[in-house]
Parts: C-alpha cells; sequence; structure tokens
C-alpha cells in the first residue's frame, strides 16, 4: 500500500526532467531498469527451479543414483572452482564499493579480476570436462550433469561478457560515476545470482 | 549553449525527434511506442487466429466422416498439433499481450512502458517464431505429436518438425517472459501519484496477476524443453524410458506451465470484463476488491493444480486426491468473479452494443465451460472421459467461450479509442450472433460425444458418432463464417467509420482522457485522479472527473470535452430506484 507521501523519485514518469522528455521519450528510469532486472533474475531462476527439480525427480524414481558404473566425481578440481566463483562474488562487491566512492580506477581494477577470476572458473570447468570418464549420453546422471552445469557455464560466460562490457564502457571518464553506477550494479547482480546458482548446483550434484 | 551541449543535441538521431506512428506504414516497422506495438500485437495474433482456424476446419472436415477421406492421417496430426500450438501460443496468449501493451501506459497515466525497446524486442520474436511452426508444414515433417508432444511419441516421430516445435515455443515462451517482466515493472513503478494500488483499474490487476503467473511458470516450460531437445537431438534420455528416464517428469514440467497457461489466457480477459461491464451497465463494479484479489488467488491457485491433467499417468493416489481439491478450490476465486459481474449488471442500465453482447456471452460461455471442469477435476470422472471429445468441448468452452468472446468484446470496446471511429453496430451484432451459434453447434455436441466414448486426436472413428460429428463440422464453419463480418467491419470502420470523439462510452478510467486514438506520449502531463475507475452514477462523479495538475483547465485541455456524465436515471444502488 502506498503512503500518502508521494517520494517523486518513485512515482514520475519515464522520464526525470524536462530536458530528456524534449528529446524523446525512451529514456529508461534506473530505478526501473535494477527492478526489471531483479524481475528477470526470477524468471532465470525458474529455469534452474525447473532443471533442480526435473533432477531431483530423476535421482528418485530411478533405483540407484547415479547409476551403477558412473564414475566417482573428482571433488578437488570443482572444489577449488567454487571457492574462487564465491570469493569472485566478494571482489565483485568491491568494484561496486568503489564506484561509489567515485573511485574509477578502483572499480576497473577489481572488475578486470572479477572477469579474470570468472574466465579461470570456465578453464576449469572445460578442464574437467575433457577429463571426466563419462559423456553426455553415458546415462541419466552424465546427461544431467552436462545439461546442468553446461547451463549454468553459459551463465557465466554471459556474466563475464557483462563484466567486460562494463569495464570496456568505464574506460571513458565519467561514464560511472557515485551517482550513475547501474551498469556495474547491474553486473554486480547478476554475478552474485550466477554464484548463488552454482553453490545450489554443487550441492546436488557433488554432494548429495 | 556550451560545445558540450551542442555536441549531445548533434548526436541525437533525427528518428528520435519524432517517435511513434503517424501513418499507416509505421505499423509494419519497428516501433517502441506502445500503443504501435499493442496494435501490432492484435494484428499478427488475428493473422494467426485465422491461419489456425483454417486448420481446425480442415480437421473437422476430416471428420464429418467416420472414415479417412479427407486428408492422409499423418497430415490430420499434424494439423491438429499445429492447430492448438497456434491458437494458443500465437493468438490468445499474445492478443492478452497486445491488449496489455496498448491500455497498461493510458490507464495507469503513463507515457510507455518501463523498457520501450524490450517490449518491442518481445513482440519482434512472435511472427519469426510463427512463421517457422507454419513453415514446418512446407518442410513436409510438421510437429504431429499433439500441442502437448509428449515424450516417448514426440521423439519416435518426425524429429525435423518436433525441433521446429521445440524452437518456436522456446522463442514465443521467452517473448511471453520478456514482455511480462515490461508489465510487472511498469504496474509497479508507474502509476501516477495519484493512483493508489486500490484505484488501478481492474485490467491492470489482472495483468499483474498473469505477469506473475508467466514469470514463474513460463521458464519451467523452457527448462522442460531444453531437456526435450536434449533427447532429441543430442541422443540423452531424460524422457526415455530405454535408457532409464522417465516421461513423467516432462508431464510435470510441461503442465507446471501449461496449466498456469490457461490463466495466462482467461486472466487478461477477466479483466478486460471487468472494464467492459460497468461502463456499459452505466454501474460501479460489484466488489472492486474482491475482483482484484480473486484474480490473485486464481494466479497462486493455478499454479498448484498442474497434476490434474495427469490423473491417468500413474501418480500415486494421495496425490490426486490434493490435485482434484486443489483444482475445485479454483471454482470459488472465479465464481466470485462471476457473481460480481452478474450483481454489477443487475439493475443497471444496460447498453447492448457489441462490446457488451460479447462480454455477456463470455460469461455465460464460460460458465459452461467451468463447469465442465469442476467435473474434470473429480478423478473418477476423469479417468472415464480422459482423452475423450468431452476434455476438447471443455477446453473449447474455456478458450472459445472464454478467452475468444473476451478478445472480441475487448476489441468493440477498445476500437474506438484505437482508432477514433466507431464500429458498425450492425455487423457487430451479426458477427456476435454468428459467433455464438456456431460456438455452441461446434462444441456443444461434443460433450455428448466424450460421454459416448470417442477418442479425441483420431482421424477415424466408429460410425455411431457420425451425426453428431457432421453438427459439429457445420457449426465449425459457421465460426468460420463469423469471421468475415468481423473482419470487413474493422476494416470498413477504421477507414470510414463514425467519428468516436475522445470519450464514446462516457468512461472513467484513465485511457478514455486522452485523444482518440492518443497522442505519441498518451498525456500532456501528469493526470490526476478525481474519480475512482467505476464510480458510474455515485453522486461525486458528476464534478470530478480526472483533471491535470496543477492548474485544471475546464474550458481547454484533453479532458473538458470528456466529462463523464453520469445517467441521472442510474442509481449506484438499484435499490435506490424510484
Amino acid at each position: 500500500m502506498q503512503s500518502q507521501t508521494i517520494d517523486p523519485a518513485k512515482t514520475e514518469l519515464n522520464h526525470h526532467h524536462a530536458a530528456e522528455a524534449s528529446v524523446g521519450h525512451h529514456e529508461e528510469h534506473p530505478d526501473h531498469r535494477l527492478f526489471g532486472l531483479y524481475v528477470f533474475l526470477i524468471a532465470e531462476g525458474m529455469i534452474f527451479m525447473g532443471l533442480f527439480g526435473a533432477y531431483l525427480a530423476f535421482r528418485a524414481t530411478l533405483p540407484a543414483w547415479p547409476p551403477a558404473g558412473t564414475p566417482e566425481l573428482e571433488l578437488l578440481l570443482p572444489g577449488v572452482n567454487t571457492i574462487n566463483l564465491i570469493s569472485s562474488s566478494f571482489v565483485m562487491h568491491n568494484a561496486d564499493t568503489a564506484i561509489k566512492k567515485n573511485d574509477a580506477k578502483g572499480a576497473q581494477i577489481w572488475l578486470a579480476i572479477t572477469a579474470a577470476m570468472g574466465a579461470i572458473f570456465l578453464i576449469g570447468q572445460v578442464y574437467e570436462y575433457t577429463h571426466l570418464e563419462f559423456g553426455l549420453t553415458t546415462n541419466l546422471f552424465a546427461s544431467a550433469f552436462y545439461v546442468l552445469t553446461g547451463f549454468h557455464g553459459l551463465h557465466v560466460t554471459i556474466g563475464v561478457l557483462a563484466i567486460v562490457a562494463v569495464l570496456w564502457r568505464s574506460r571513458t571518464p565519467g561514464h560511472y560515476s557515485n551517482e550513475k553506477h547501474f551498469g556495474i550494479e547491474a553486473a554486480e547482480i547478476y554475478w552474485h545470482f550466477v554464484d548463488v546458482i552454482w553453490i545450489i548446483l554443487f550441492g546436488l550434484l557433488y554432494l548429495l | 549553449m556550451t560545445q558540450a551541449q551542442l555536441q549531445e543535441a548533434a548526436n541525437i538521431p533525427a528518428l528520435l525527434e519524432e517517435p511513434g506512428v503517424r501513418k499507416w506504414q509505421d505499423f509494419f516497422g519497428f516501433q517502441t511506442d506502445h500503443k504501435v506495438i499493442g496494435i501490432q500485437y492484435l494484428v499478427t495474433s488475428f493473422i494467426f487466429y485465422c491461419i489456425g482456424g483454417v486448420m481446425a476446419d480442415l480437421v473437422r472436415t476430416e471428420l464429418r466422416t467416420p472414415e479417412v477421406d479427407f486428408v492422409t492421417p499423418e497430415v490430420y496430426n499434424s494439423l491438429f498439433t499445429l492447430h492448438a500450438t497456434i491458437m494458443i501460443f500465437l493468438w490468445i496468449v499474445p492478443a492478452g499481450a497486445g491488449f496489455a501493451n496498448y491500455l497498461i501506459p493510458l490507464m495507469i497515466g503513463a507515457k510507455d512502458m518501463a523498457f520501450p525497446r524490450l517490449n518491442a524486442v518481445a513482440f519482434w520474436m512472435i511472427p519469426p517464431a510463427g512463421v517457422l511452426l507454419i513453415a514446418s508444414l512446407v518442410v513436409g515433417d510438421a510437429p504431429d505429436a499433439g500441442w502437448t508432444s509428449y515424450p516417448p511419441l514426440s521423439l519416435v516421430t518426425g524429429q525435423v518438425g518436433e525441433g521446429i516445435w521445440i524452437m518456436s515455443v522456446l522463442l514465443l515462451g521467452t517473448s511471453s517472459i520478456l514482455g511480462s517482466i515490461n508489465f510487472l515493472v511498469t504496474l509497479i513503478k508507474m502509476r501516477i501519484p495519484s493512483m493508489d494500488i486500490h484505484k488501478m483499474p481492474l485490467f491492470c490487476w489482472a495483468m499483474f496477476a498473469t505477469s506473475c503467473l508467466v514469470l514463474v511458470s513460463t521458464p519451467v516450460l523452457a527448462a522442460g524443453l531444453i531437456l526435450l531437445a536434449f533427447d532429441l537431438i543430442a541422443g540423452t534420455t531424460f524422457f526415455n524410458p530405454t535408457g532409464g528416464g522417465d516421461p513423467v517428469v516432462y508431464q510435470h514440467m510441461f503442465w507446471f506451465y501449461s496449466h498456469p497457461a490457461v490463466y495466462i489466457m482467461i486472466l487478461p480477459f477477466f479483466g478486460a470484463i471487468s472494464e467492459i461491464i460497468p461502463i456499459h451497465s452505466r454501474k460501479p463494479i460489484f466488489g472492486y476488491k474482491a475482483i482484484a484479489y480473486s484474480s490473485l488467488a486464481i494466479s497462486f491457485l493455478g499454479l498448484i493444480v498442474w497434476a490434474h491433467h495427469m490423473f491417468t499417468s500413474g501418480i500415486p493416489g494421495w496425490l490426486r486426491m490434493f490435485f482434484m481439491i486443489t483444482t475445485m478450490i479454483i471454482a470459488v476465486p472465479t465464481g466470485i468473479k462471476i457473481f460480481s459481474w452478474l450483481a454489477t449488471m443487475w439493475g443497471g442500465k444496460i447498453q447492448l452494443n457489441s462490446a457488451m453482447l460479447f462480454a455477456i456471452g463470455f460469461v455465460g460461455t464460460f460458465v459452461i465451460g467451468g463447469i465442465s471442469g469442476v467435473m474434470l477435476a473429480a478423478v473418477p470422472f476423469d479417468i472415464h472421459v480422459h482423452d475423450t471429445y468431452f476434455v476438447v468441448a471443455h477446453l473449447h468452452y474455456v478458450l472459445f467461450g472464454g478467452s475468444v468472446l473476451g478478445i472480441f468484446a475487448a476489441i468493440y470496446h477498445w476500437f474506438p479509442k484505437m482508432t477514433g471511429r466507431m464500429v458498425n453496430e450492425f455487423w457487430g451484432k451479426v458477427h456476435f450472433a454468428l459467433t455464438i451459434v456456431g460456438l455452441n453447434m461446434t462444441f456443444l455436441p461434443m460433450h455428448k460425444l466424450g460421454l459416448m466414448g470417442m477418442n479425441r486426436r483420431i482421424a477415424q472413428y466408429d460410425p455411431k458418432f457420425t451425426t453428431l460429428n457432421e453438427i459439429c463440422t457445420y457449426g465449425s464453419y459457421i465460426l468460420a463464417i463469423s469471421t468475415f463480418p468481423f473482419i470487413i467491419n474493422a476494416i470498413w470502420s477504421w477507414l470510414y467509420g463514425e467519428k468516436a470523439g475522445n470519450n464514446p462510452w462516457r468512461a472513467l478510467t484513465l485511457e478514455w482522457m486522452t485523444t482518440s486514438p492518443p497522442a505519441i506520449e498518451n498525456f500532456d502531463q501528469t493526470p490526476v485522479l478525481a474519480t475512482g475507475p467505476y464510480d458510474y452514477g455515485l453522486e461525486h462523479a458528476n464534478e470530478g472527473v480526472p483533471l491535470y495538475d496543477p492548474n485544471p483547465i475546464l474550458s481547454g485541455g484533453p479532458n473538458s470535452v470528456l466529462r463523464a456524465e453520469p445517467d441521472p436515471a442510474v442509481a449506484a444502488n438499484p435499490e435506490d430506484r424510484k
């Protein structure tokens, strides 16, 4: 329910001032964009929930899980990769903190480190794929393993690309500042999302 | 002007200076104006309705006689598969999104959707997906496993067609998700300051509930289709029992979307009907909050009843009980809506124009579909009639008698706003009469056919079903004919119809408070509400029409000619009527 006092920032139309309105009406409000991103991530999350649900359903219906003859999963590499990905979330948060202090240089460095950590995660995943003793069609567990981790890897790739794009844009002095940093914030939120999904995924596939 | 300002001015593309539509050619281009996109949605989906309708008539022509004599069984399978897919994903769902696109910003006083470019992207996914789907007929390997595409059947019939089907539905699902993100953000963030959430028109409430449903359920279908695509193309066995997979898991994932999809298809039109009935009855809506919250209740309950489609799939008994009870509970919020509409009409001064006729037709036929829905929710009855024509009759009463009549009601109602011209009422009524006769003639006998035991999805049947099938087939021809008065009427009225003025229905919601058709940014200034959306016949509605801030101008500006004058002969409460 809305309160009686009206916060203009929350209620104005999709342009903030007259100058922008005269240019064109297609300026998007940063506040809307952030909210839209959260709504989008609900949809993204539901795709993963669907896949996790299917995984659990297969697991529940099959008498033995993983099916007999599936080689044990090596835990060291994915474990290190998991720690790498979780730490990268903190690094990414530093980029956001830096830009909020108007420290563009600092933000760039943190962004670059996050992108590098994301890339390392992907390389680790590909390395793991090439050394696994089962293929996509070996059995149901193997198929689910590749589809789930692969779909997550796709999201990590998108995340890394987003961070690189933000990094590229931040080369222009003043592109991001204390007041205007939606790009960095969006990339950060997306990165945290990818991270949370991986934690669930790691628990489901490797630990349970 | 400083150099920086000059530079900024020079960098603005020339296109941006006059966005939106000036001439009819602009409807064929990439536009970001929500009104253009809304009409693009409506026209595109209507074209697919005609294509899907032709397929339905081909199916019915095949079923006129018990023998297979019109098309081959393979083509028959493709025809009913494509008919269902087109009608659901390319007609009813996009038509709802079309009205939402057109109306939401106008109804809440915004200039456009929250993300205009995303909006355009969402629309422009639909034509390629539709063309892709229909092109599968040309490839010679059209999808033929039914619109449910259950594995393992869908994995063993035509591979190319099935792949096309998956790709097309994934594309349409993405479009639908992007659209609903836009609706949610627009509804929550862009209402004018004076519009409390309880002053929002009911169509907006309905779209809010629908969008939540799309957001939660559609991605699960996408997940299911991704797995199905892997089975089809990469040789995995998620849904293939020969490799340890479980086809029932697909059914769960499919119905987790596709059951809510029936509410995605009906809720927007519940909203539209809630707008149309009070306006044409000149009475405040009965039970505003009840209608608003029942939409939310329907969308929540809609999410937890999916397995009632799977009573015969071998799910455990206790699970069937749960899904039977929750399904029946959905009748409660739906009933609340129906009775609220009836109570709104009660004692009102009803104008029986085309929009209102379609709205009343909607209520009547939807009730029949709803009742057969409650029957089907009962496990023992469902097991008896599962996959018979009884189910076909039920779903067509809900989707044709509900959604499609709702779409037509909404088109007749908002046509003056969209085009600035009135429709021809005579031909509108002819359209209505033909539709109602055709609809009942086609789908009513199917109840009986189902109870007699005729299977759905078969091209050849026992000769004892012949008479009823003939009636159905001739009914479907009447339905086909019924679209012609509509098409001609719509085009003729758009070009030469009587000028409508800005508020021909003397309505109180904001979309009528601007010019017809609305200007590119909808409103000159931010509107301020003076009345609730449905205060017809109430005293304060006499003085207060929505006015602009800061200087209410009664003699000029878009509002001045839009006085919503309540009819003194109609009291708000029928009891007060002398």
